[in-house]
C-alpha cells in the first residue's frame, strides 16, 4: 500500500481526517 | 505591564509560527515538486545554497514559536491558574500545543540532523567534482517528519484558532 504523506493530496486528507477525529474527541469525550 | 508582556509573548509566539508553518508549506508546496523536476545540475546549488538559508529560519523560527508559547502557557496559568487547562479555551490551545511540540521536536531531532547532513555530504561532493552518495535513508526520512508536520498542521492550527475564534461554539459550546 502506498504511503499517503507521498502525495500533498493524501497529506491534506489525513491533515483533515485528524482534525475531524480529534475534534470530536474534545467534543464528546471531554466536554 | 503583565498583560502587554503576554499580548507581545502572542504575537511574536503568532510572528514566529507564521514563519516557521510558512517554510515548512514552502518545502513541502513548492521546493519538494521543484527538486523532483529540476535539472540534476541544478540540485546542488539547492540544497548548498538555498536550503540551509531556509533550514535556518525554518528551524529558529519553530524554536522561537515554542520558547514563545512555553512563556505563554506560564503566563495564562499564573492568570487563571490550573482551571484554564480544564476550561473549553484551555483545552483546545492545549491540543494545539501538543501538536505543536510534537512537530517542533520532528523538525530540531528529526528533520535538521538529517538535512545537516545531506547538506554536508553535498557540499563535500561538489567541492571534490563528485556525485552525491552515501546519503542512505536520510532524505526519506527527513521526507516523511516534514510531511508529517505538514499534515499535523491541520489540526494544530484549527485548535490554536478554535481557542477563541470557533464560529460554531462547538468546542464547549
Amino acid at each position: 500500500m502506498k504511503n499517503p504523506l507521498d502525495t500533498l493530496k493524501g497529506t491534506i486528507t489525513l491533515g483533515v481526517l485528524l482534525t475531524v477525529v480529534l475534534w470530536l474527541i474534545v467534543e464528546l469525550a471531554i466536554f | 505591564m503583565w498583560l502587554f508582556i503576554e499580548f507581545l509573548a502572542r504575537w511574536l509566539h503568532i510572528l514566529s509560527g507564521v514563519m516557521w508553518i510558512g517554510l515548512l508549506y514552502y518545502f513541502n508546496f513548492v521546493q519538494g515538486p521543484f527538486m523532483a523536476e529540476a535539472a540534476a545540475a541544478a540540485k546542488p546549488e539547492v540544497t548548498t545554497k538555498l536550503l540551509p538559508r531556509a533550514m535556518w529560519w525554518f528551524r529558529w523560527a519553530a524554536m522561537s514559536t515554542l520558547v514563545f508559547g512555553l512563556i505563554l502557557i506560564y503566563m495564562l496559568s499564573t492568570d487563571s491558574g490550573s482551571a484554564y487547562w480544564s476550561s473549553p479555551r484551555g483545552v483546545s490551545i492545549l491540543f494545539g500545543g501538543i501538536l505543536g511540540i510534537i512537530m517542533w521536536f520532528n523538525v530540531w531531532f528529526i528533520i535538521w540532523p538529517n538535512q545537516k547532513f545531506i547538506i554536508a555530504a553535498t557540499k563535500a561532493a561538489v567541492a571534490a567534482g563528485k556525485p552525491v552518495e552515501g546519503l542512505g535513508t536520510r532524505p526519506r526520512i527527513a521526507f516523511l517528519a516534514s510531511r508529517t508536520n505538514t499534515m499535523l498542521s491541520i489540526p494544530m492550527l484549527f485548535f490554536m484558532a478554535a481557542s477563541t475564534h470557533n464560529p460554531w461554539h462547538l468546542i464547549g459550546g
